[in-house]
């Protein structure tokens, strides 16, 4: 019976895993079907979010390393600390820029560009982006803290304890995150459904030169969903950065997006929410039994092999919408 | 006014479709072998193997088998990490296991291996396209590297879980191992590359290299004009990875000499290996050693400027160096998204029309 | 015009046409719901040139793709050589002798023209691996026999100015010229062309009238055609098939479908009800 529960607990985790990578996810699908760019670097944004944040919230002087290291001087903090709020506030316009720049700088140069060199472009945009966190603030691990509240949830633990003689141990901090990332899920798919800007977005996703053709500016949607994803980054680098640190392996975390994406079907909104669920519990679920029998870690691959298999069979994905090839 | 093709008449198929029509291409290539067999392994020394030969000669195989991949059958792969980990533990399995059996015949080995696993993990590659087999791949790189690490029999159960490639001789020369010299160990990799390097030539100018470049430009035009897609495809990988594991043994073998796993063919090692063909140029031979030059060479020269120059830190000049490759892949996309071999055979053709402008 | 039912005819310009080389038999295609091709017959005879015409969205293009085995109908039966063609992917069917060219040109466009046509000489070419990969014994001299068979096409399309050139950079037209000399290289038994001449000028639709016609005439290839003009179509081909919303309403002589009635209604539009 402790064994089912434990199951159940584990699963209950995966779930809330899962919304997180589900709000990693949108971030890809918003850029994917607005700009039909496929965006690796979102990894590296979450990472860069959360670095810039803990950067400004810690009063770190930008570039002190470059600065010291050509100087000779010893800079590193402005002396100061700013409040989380407007050092979230903050980022927020940081990473606004960073979209408009990547607009501005890069892909504008690539318009007609095959798919697969966008993606590559990507590949590239991300190792910039490391490198840059990475001089601009420091690569050492940092914690990040906001206020959110951590530790295990004793309401969470007595109210199970009372009711099914077993205590569901679950983190506070997933259980905020987990509510965070489902408004704001909600909220993207509202925004994508019901405004103008969002219908204008799907327009452009549709079909760029129609989109054009009825005086949809290509540039400010391009932007716009930049700046989306940039801030679905930050509050995906807050929640990870504040579980377990600023460090490179967030990037990698939020790479798990990729093959919760290729389950959901890359333009599929509902897709992405569901593979994200499916590839959380699944992969804490597989850890939980098949793990101990085959040597433990097996989150670092369970996710992209049950994408492959999934694709074998289903090549446009959960969602995806079937694909009648011509000629 | 040297570097023309008039007066060069060919006379036949034969010569039309020679490598190097251009008699100066034909003496430069002639010359450059000359001096890479025969001057180089003279006054090479650790640092220069080290730092820039051996690792280049490296590089050029994994990068030549991704182009075979990437640049010429059209399939982008992430997983190239995981299989040069294929060909290094291959490698050490059957060095550790048959002593006796030449260290050549062992590399050769590990390169079919690796060429097995690939098409394996090529299957997926007639369902699914694009970056959704970019990503597929990635489920080679990431369990590959976590199988290597987990099951301690590829490691011999050693208790660091690294692997040590001890020394095996070639003609009473030893080219593994901690007692191997600069020059056996660069003469091992260039003999592979050299010989790889003319493989793929034959491969890519023929039917097979026509098939696959016609599943890249256009798939289901491929199909349809009599190319069996499944064949091209896992030929492709086949051949690729064979180039790779040939490329991971090496590294392991003969240049690390002791490698972990996720440390020596982690995902930054995919990353490594197409940046090199993006830079040098998709679909090229030349371009695969131009890349691999590149990126081996870059490293060594910021280190000097910032490091050695300047006096930067270490960790500091990795990180500008991070941002100066990704800065040149996304620059390399924009200008010139054939890389390199586009911008010397443009210049090139420039100077064959030199000092005449039209 | 003689009798049609069992085999041979000799066309207006005195060409004799052999027995059938493809008959379709009552096909259907659907695209989930919708019905591209509906119970539809007819077949192909040897050395004809053969046409298939109708407005926009009358499904000509995807009959086309069935015979090439693009696309798999619903009911219906494709026979080649007088054998029922069992299913097929598209390879296959390109082994059996059929070639095509395509509506939205499909060239390889990162190799050369020489490069392009050489493909079509695939199937031809059996140098094993090994051979290949060392380039000695039968790669090397396959590769120069398919290099002669190949500058015979050249030469007969007249493009041995361009044959180094990078598809991407021709003309519209000259691409056209390639994918056909592509669809040549493959000395196939029935060539299929999709609207070879869209989107040409009067002269360089004269060049490629010229073209089929010397195909037709010089290799006797058996030609099936989709076009949109009709002018065209009537002076080029020997019999022509006509189709509407994804039915046939005429099939016969240039001159015969010209009568027709139902043809007339769907060309000059008729209100459907």
């Amino acid at each position: 019976m402790d064994q089912l529960y434990f199951a159940a607990e584990v699963m209950v985790n995966g779930l809330m895993t899962g919304v997180m990578y589900a709000l990693v996810a949108l971030g890809f699908v918003l850029i994917f079907k607005a700009s039909g760019v496929f965006n690796f670097a979102q990894g590296v944004m979450a990472l860069f979010a959360a670095m810039t944040l803990v950067g400004i919230q810690q009063g770190q002087i930008p570039f002190a390393h470059l600065i010291n290291a050509v100087f000779g001087t010893h800079l590193h903090n402005f002396g100061w600390t700013v409040p989380s709020l407007l050092a979230i506030l903050l980022t927020a316009c940081v990473m606004v820029l960073l979209a408009f720049l990547i607009e501005k700088l890069v892909l504008q140069h690539l318009v007609g560009q095959e798919p697969i060199i966008l993606f590559m472009a990507t590949i590239g945009l991300a190792y910039f982006l490391e490198g840059f966190g990475d001089v601009m603030w420091g690569a050492e691990i940092k914690a990040l803290d906001v206020g959110l509240p951590q530790g295990i949830s004793d309401t969470v633990d007595e109210l199970t304890l009372n009711w099914l003689g077993y205590g569901f141990f679950i983190d506070r901090l997933d259980i905020w995150a987990t509510v965070i990332a489902a408004l704001l899920v909600t909220a993207l798919v509202l925004f994508a459904q019901y405004t103008k800007q969002g219908r204008a977005m799907r327009a452009v996703a549709d079909d760029h030169q129609a989109a054009l053709s009825v005086g949809i500016s290509l540039r400010f949607i391009w932007v716009m969903v930049w700046s989306i994803a940039g801030f679905v980054a930050l509050v995906a680098g807050i929640m990870w950065g504040t579980k377990s640190g600023v460090q490179f392996s967030l990037s990698l975390i939020a790479l798990k997006a990729l093959p919760v994406l290729m389950l959901g079907g890359f333009t599929s909104i509902p897709g992405a929410i569901v593979g994200g669920l499916i590839i959380g519990v699944g992969e804490k679920l597989f850890e939980f039994f098949a793990g101990p029998l085959i040597g433990g870690a097996t989150e670092t691959w369970f996710a992209y092999v049950l994408a492959l298999i999934f694709l074998v069979f289903r090549p446009q994905g959960l969602f995806g919408e079937r694909i009648i090839e011509r000629v | 006014m040297i570097y023309r093709e008039a007066g060069d008449f060919k006379t036949g198929y034969r010569a039309d479709g020679q490598t190097f029509p251009i008699r100066l291409d034909r003496w430069g290539y002639y010359a450059a072998l000359a001096v890479a067999f025969g001057i180089i392994p003279f006054v090479i020394n650790n640092y220069w193997a080290n730092a820039v030969l051996v690792p280049f000669l490296i590089y050029a195989i994994a990068a030549l088998g991704l182009n075979i991949l990437t640049g010429y059958a059209g399939q982008v792969s992430l997983g190239t990490g995981g299989f040069m980990a294929v060909g290094a533990y291959a490698v050490y399995k059957l060095m550790t296991s048959f002593p006796e059996v030449s260290i050549l015949i062992h590399i050769l080995l590990a390169g079919g291996i690796t060429a097995a696993v690939g098409v394996l993990f090529g299957l997926p590659s007639l369902r699914i396209k694009g970056f959704y087999l970019a990503v597929a791949t990635l489920a080679a790189q990431f369990f590959l590297v976590w199988l290597f690490n987990k099951v301690p029999w590829f490691y011999n159960y050693s208790a660091s879980g690294q692997i040590n490639a001890p020394t095996r001789t070639v003609m009473d020369i030893a080219v593994t191992g901690p007692t191997a010299s600069a020059p056996a160990k660069y003469l091992v990799c260039l003999v592979f590359a050299f010989a790889l390097a003319w493989l793929a030539r034959n491969l890519t100018r023929g039917s097979l290299g026509r098939k696959w470049m016609a599943i890249r430009d256009m798939d289901i035009a491929a199909e349809i004009i009599g190319v069996d897609p499944l064949r091209a495809k896992l030929s492709a990988f086949a051949v690729s990875s064979f180039f790779i594991g040939i490329a991971g043994a090496l590294l392991f073998a003969v240049y690390l000499g002791a490698a972990e796993v996720g440390e020596a063919f982690g995902i930054n090692k995919s990353f490594l290996v197409l940046f090199m063909i993006i830079i040098g140029g998709l679909g090229s031979i030349f371009g695969s050693f131009a890349g691999a030059a590149f990126l081996v060479v870059l490293p060594v020269l910021l280190k000097n400027v910032f490091v050695g120059g300047m006096g930067w830190p270490t960790d500091l000049a990795a990180h500008i160096e991070l941002m100066i490759v990704g800065l040149l892949i996304m620059v390399f996309l924009i200008v010139e998204p054939h890389g390199l071999a586009r911008l010397w055979s443009l210049a090139k053709e420039k100077l064959r029309l030199w000092p005449f402008p039209h | 015009m003689n009798d049609m039912s069992t085999g041979g005819y000799v066309t207006a310009d005195g060409r004799q046409i052999g027995g059938t080389l493809m008959e379709l038999k009552n096909i259907t295609l659907r695209f989930g719901g919708v019905v591209a091709i509906k119970d539809i017959s007819f077949d192909i005879r040897q050395g004809e040139i053969r046409a298939i015409i109708g407005p926009n969205g009358a499904g000509k293009s995807s009959m086309l793709n069935i015979i090439s085995g693009f696309y798999v109908p619903q009911e219906g039966e494709v026979w080649f050589k007088g054998e029922r063609r069992g299913p097929m992917k598209p390879f296959q069917v390109a082994r059996l002798g059929i070639a095509r060219t395509f509506q939205n040109i499909a060239l390889f466009d990162g190799m050369s023209v020489l490069d392009n046509i050489m493909t079509g000489r695939l199937n031809k070419m059996k140098a094993g691996f090994l051979s290949q990969a060392l380039w000695w014994g039968a790669a090397e001299r396959e590769e120069i026999a398919n290099r002669e068979a190949v500058e015979k096409v050249i030469d007969f399309l007249e493009i041995q100015n361009i044959r180094k050139t990078p598809v991407g950079r021709l003309p519209y037209g000259l691409k056209k010229r390639v994918e056909l000399a592509r669809a040549l290289a493959a000395e196939p038994q029935l060539l299929l062309l999709d609207e070879p001449m869209a989107g040409m000028n009067v002269e360089e639709k004269e060049d490629m009238s010229r073209f089929i016609l010397d195909v037709n005439d010089e290799f006797g290839t058996t030609i099936c055609l989709i076009e949109h003009d009709m002018g065209v179509v009537m002076d080029l081909s020997d019999r022509v098939v006509v189709m509407d919303y994804g039915k046939k309403i005429g099939d016969g002589t240039p001159s015969e479908v010209r009568a027709n009635q139902e043809v007339i209604d769907a060309y000059l539009g008729v209100a459907h009800d």
